[in-house]
């Protein structure tokens, strides 16, 4: 998902800079992908937050779209709640919850900046019908999806005077790893293209960049 | 003063000085910061990131440990890795700077080792512990490097380590500034909210805030140092705005003043480097947020421009018998011009 983001947002003309977890994904992907910025760092990790915001902003010379698209599922293969270890549900509450809590808080300077320069600035935090229905088995990746939904709609409610709009689509259900690993035995040809829902992820972050007078 | 020790941006008891335009000094708690301001007023803060700049490493002819602190860039280009940085010996921000061993003697070609980083000394620059610096290799791989490596500058009056989390203030943006731009940690989301619901504009600029002490007489007579600004079209155009309705234009930080009385309030990125104190005509800027400076130190001479020298020495007086803490973590002054800049007088606030 990630990586078709990347790519639907090149095709556009936008300045790219990602985030992936080892320095061979990301070499990898800079090499796909020439003119992006690869940065290595877990949004999981409180210490790789600050060093991640400084090199997005560095990178690009400021922010005005963030995309929070980093995903835990919790226990994997998926358990039941009650047979859920409280590390896999704090890494997929890390992961889905307070990392992109703490990095929107660590470039909020950068987007808020973005919107008085009439750029607008929108976060993306992305989402997942687990969020709203409650389905067996998806305990720690629904209730911290369902926190991230929550947590996007008070962001915009107190940051709306600032210009920052929050976004929480639920892309559907693609055929991506993280899908994958989540139910190995699904059938792709059922399954969205992660390249679809780049397209309308990037269609929804252009209406939301409202320009506004300088 | 006493030095507050404790990275704490906000503590609950911060506590604000107020040095009206006629001379008169008030206490005040920071907390009602809002209530010195009026409708119209125009806030204007420094909203440079800390970079991490204190990179420790071997200076690699010698073998020599040393640190570098990064202190100077001539622009604000993510690609420009060309700085100017201030090398100590052995030993870290634990020991005073003052009592610092020095660097082993420096040369042009010389490399230093860095972590993950290489850089070459490319120029002395008119002190043995003043040189500039450009690291090896693309500027990702090097921003990559000073993010994971470096440390936040900091002084031996602190009681912890600092983390970056310590140093960016709340609305900090581009990664520039080599040490924080602290009145602007008196800033925070709820404060800003109020300033919107009173009818307080709020804008801001970015100027790479450079060293402020080296603990070396003759270096620190040279600061500070040059520093790359920009600012807004929409900052230049609030400046407008209250100029012409006669409003006041508060700058949080002395960097916010040199960077206003630089530019001249106009859009745009420029090099500050002049020197602020009693002889400098304030045309932009109204009144100041800062912490409390000491004589002694660097950003003193900017309070000159703003009020005489009897009055500075009341407020000096008045910080250290109620015990104000000082340091970038510590207490701030609210200090009024006494120069007036707002020469045409308040005009209607007919114009929107």
């Amino acid at each position: 998902m990630g990586l078709a983001l990347v790519r639907e947002l090149r095709r556009r003309g936008a300045r790219v800079a990602f985030v992936a977890r080892t320095r061979e994904r990301v070499d990898q992907v800079v090499r796909d992908h020439p003119g992006t910025h690869g940065i290595v760092g877990d949004v999981a990790r409180k210490e790789d937050i600050h060093p991640i915001a400084l090199q997005i902003s560095a990178a690009l010379g400021g922010l005005d779209v963030l995309v929070n698209n980093a995903s835990s599922l919790g226990p994997t293969p998926l358990a039941l709640l009650a047979d859920t270890e409280c590390e896999d549900f704090s890494l997929a509450l890390e992961t889905n919850v307070l990392g992109p809590f703490r990095l929107t808080k660590a470039l909020l300077g950068a987007l808020t900046a973005s919107a008085r320069e009439g750029r607008g600035a929108v976060v993306l935090n992305i989402s997942s019908d687990a969020a709203i229905n409650a389905y067996a088995q998806w305990g720690a990746y629904g209730a911290s999806k369902a926190a991230l939904r929550h947590m996007s709609a008070i962001w915009g409610e107190e940051l709306a005077a600032e210009g920052v709009r929050f976004l929480s689509p639920d892309p559907g259900d693609m055929d991506t790893p993280l899908h994958a690993l989540a139910m190995p035995g699904a059938d792709p040809a059922t399954l969205k293209r992660p390249e679809t829902a780049a397209r309308e992820l990037a269609d929804a972050i252009a209406a939301a960049l409202v320009k506004e007078p300088a | 003063m006493i030095a507050a020790a404790h990275p704490i941006q906000r503590p609950l008891d911060a506590r604000l000085l107020v040095i009206e335009q006629n001379g008169a000094i008030a206490h005040a708690a920071r907390s009602s910061l809002a209530d010195f301001l009026q409708p119209g007023d125009l806030v204007i803060a420094n909203d440079a990131a800390t970079l991490p700049a204190s990179l420790h490493g071997v200076h690699l002819p010698s073998g020599a440990p040393i640190e570098v602190r990064l202190a100077g860039r001539s622009s604000l280009a993510p690609e420009d890795l060309r700085f100017s940085a201030v090398v100590f010996g052995a030993g870290d921000w634990r020991t005073r700077t003052e009592d610092r061993p020095p660097s082993p003697p420096l040369a042009i070609g010389d490399r230093l080792a860095l972590g993950p980083l290489v850089a070459t000394v490319d120029g002395v620059l008119g002190h043995e512990r003043l040189v500039a610096l450009t690291f090896d290799g693309p500027a990702d791989t090097v921003w990559a490097g000073i993010a994971q490596h470096g440390r936040p500058i900091q002084y031996a009056y602190l009681d912890r380590t600092l983390a970056l989390w310590d140093v960016w203030t709340p609305i900090a943006a581009l990664p520039v500034a080599f040490e924080t731009p602290s009145a602007g940690f008196a800033l925070d989301w709820r404060f800003l909210g109020t300033l919107r619901g009173r009818g307080v504009e709020f804008a801001t600029l970015t100027l790479a805030a450079g060293i402020s002490s080296t603990g070396d007489p003759a270096l620190d007579a040279r600061l500070p140092l040059d520093e790359p600004y920009r600012v807004p079209v929409n900052t230049a155009a609030a400046i407008r705005r209250a100029k012409t309705r006669g409003s006041r234009i508060v700058a949080v930080g002395t960097t916010v003043v040199r960077a206003l009385v630089h530019s001249e309030g106009r859009a745009g990125e420029g090099v500050a480097d002049q020197r602020i104190g009693a002889g400098t005509r304030l045309r932009v800027v109204d009144a100041m947020l800062s912490g409390t400076h000491a004589p002694d130190e660097s950003h003193y001479q900017v309070l000159r421009a703003f009020q005489r020298d009897d009055v500075l020495a009341q407020a000096e007086v008045a910080l250290e018998t109620s015990n104000y803490r000082t340091h970038e973590f510590g207490d701030s002054v609210l200090m009024f011009s006494q120069q007036g800049s707002r020469s045409a007088g308040p005009v209607p606030f007919a114009t929107g």
